[in-house]
């Protein structure tokens, strides 16, 4: 325990970016959630059958490809660069990657939270006079989100550890589990406390935001 | 009374699927006028009522409100949909607003007026079906006649052309059918054009001008309540009158 508690900075540097995927990734994909789910539920097909097509498309397609296609595929063989040093450009891609994988849960968690709503209600906003994207924003996406709340915790938690994935998928992106590798690697861990410790270090991260996106949830709630 | 028609059917038709729900409507409501819808389940009224602020599309035949045809998208349609007002069997109150905020959010949205013009209107109409000291509630803390006193309050304040109520009292406990007649029935003498599907015929020989009875998809009998409800000339409408006077 003391070879890892001597190495602490190091584990904590790999949970800092570990908390910067997160952040970063959870908000790009939660914006383009949003506006994936607006699609779905808009009255124009073409835009529908685009939403449809590319969550399906994404969701059924294991986070380990997407990831590699953003680092292989579109970084490493077609080139293109979203920052100057190779840390910071894979850091990127991995966002995008992880960013338009877990859109799609967003997106879907979104959707069961609007076919909560009662019908009644979008008609009555209609009948007001309120255009669709004034209903959507008015009435529909507050209502849902109050009732997706928890679900939405899930998916950051999945994230948070879905996260991970960017450094084995050959990014090599810098996060907490490419650190822990890298101290086994070097030989300066052992195995078993290391394990522990980093273990308790995602508990660290994901039990607050469970019980948060719980509490958030009974505080938000609609009643009916 | 005056006689300028407000919303004219004509030769308007609607199917849903195979299913010929409305057929060749021709239906003038005349401003200030309150007509009653009547008829069995499935025939159609419901469909009626949604295709005058065109929550439902016709197949045939033109719909026009004050002599202007129905836009068939966009603002336009917006607009005309804040002309007519509409009040649903089920209130549809928005669940996450309170009261206040019910009726404030099309006027302010809407109508874009400012949020203390649109305050003080809405607690004016609040208090007009007695209402005003539940403003601060949500939907849910109120009953069913209260809320669909606010989904009345929250048509009106949009100074709608017209009021479309469809079964406005159906989904109600029966001690709390009175209190929205009752603001019905003022409405309707202060001069509102409405259009009322409900069997309630108290209402309809009180405030109503005329009864359009309808029977699969079409007008089968219009009359004075008086003359429809005692000497209905239809043998559909006999049927039915005599179903809806006996349970
Ligand atoms: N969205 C829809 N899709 C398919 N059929 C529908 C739809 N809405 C209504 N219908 C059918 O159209 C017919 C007319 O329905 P409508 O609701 O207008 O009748 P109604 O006179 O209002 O009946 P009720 O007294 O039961 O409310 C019914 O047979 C109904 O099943
Ligand atoms: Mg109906």
């Amino acid at each position: 325990m003391e070879a890892f508690l001597s190495n602490i900075d190091r584990v904590v540097d790999g949970f800092s970016w570990t908390v910067r995927l997160t952040l970063l990734s959870a908000f790009f994909s939660f914006i383009l959630g949003i506006l994936l789910t607006a699609m779905r539920v808009s009255p124009v097909p073409l835009l529908r059958g685009l939403s449809t097509a590319y969550i399906e498309g994404i969701r059924s397609t294991p986070l380990t490809l997407v990831l590699l296609f953003c680092g292989l595929g579109l970084n490493s063989a077609l080139g293109v660069s979203l920052a100057d040093s190779v840390a910071l450009d894979v850091f990127w891609w991995a966002v995008i990657g992880l960013s338009a994988y877990t859109s799609c849960f967003v997106s879907e968690t979104l959707r069961s939270g609007i076919n909560t709503i009662p019908l009644g209600q979008v008609e009555a906003a209609r009948s007001l006079g309120l255009t669709f994207t004034q209903n959507l924003r008015l009435i529909v996406v507050p209502q849902a989100l109050r009732t997706v709340v928890g679900p939405l915790g899930s998916v950051l938690i999945a994230l948070t550890k879905n996260t991970t994935v960017a450094s084995v998928a050959g990014l090599g992106v810098q996060e907490a589990s490419r650190e822990m590798k890298l101290m086994f690697d070097q030989g300066i861990a052992p195995v078993l406390p290391t394990f522990v410790g980093f273990a308790i270090g995602f508990l660290i991260l994901t039990l607050p935001m469970g019980y948060f996106f719980g509490w958030l949830s009974k505080r938000v709630a609609v009643v009916r | 009374m005056t006689s300028t028609p407000l919303v004219v059917l004509e030769n308007v038709n609607k199917h849903f699927g195979d299913l010929h729900v409305l057929r060749d409507i021709d239906m003038t409501v005349n401003s200030g006028e309150v007509v009653v819808v009547i008829g069995p389940s499935g025939s159609g009224k419901s469909t009626l009522c949604r295709t005058i602020n065109r929550l439902e599309t016709v197949d045939s035949g033109t719909i026009s409100l004050d002599g202007q045809p129905l836009p068939a998208e966009g603002r336009g349609l917006a607009k005309l949909r804040s002309d007519v007002g509409m009040v649903f069997q089920s209130f549809n109150l928005f669940a996450h607003k309170t009261v206040l905020q019910n009726v404030t959010l099309g006027p302010m949205k809407v109508l874009k007026q400012t949020k203390a013009q649109a305050e003080a209107r809405g607690m004016e109409l609040l208090d007009r079906v007695q209402i005003g000291n539940q403003a601060n509630k949500y939907p849910a803390q109120l009953s069913g006649g209260q809320q669909q006193r606010v989904a009345i309050a929250r048509a009106l304040a949009m100074n709608p052309k017209v009021l479309l109520f469809d079964e406005p009292t159906s989904a109600l406990d029966p001690e709390m059918v009175q209190e929205v007649l009752d603001v019905m029935t003022d409405l309707a003498n202060e001069g509102m054009t409405m259009v009322v599907v409900t069997h309630e015929m108290g209402f309809a020989r009180r405030a109503a001008n005329r009864v359009v009875f309808m029977a699969d998809g079409q007008i089968v009998e219009e009359n004075t309540p008086d003359e429809f409800f005692t000497t209905p000339r239809s043998e559909r409408a006999k049927d039915f009158l005599s179903k809806i006077l006996t349970h």
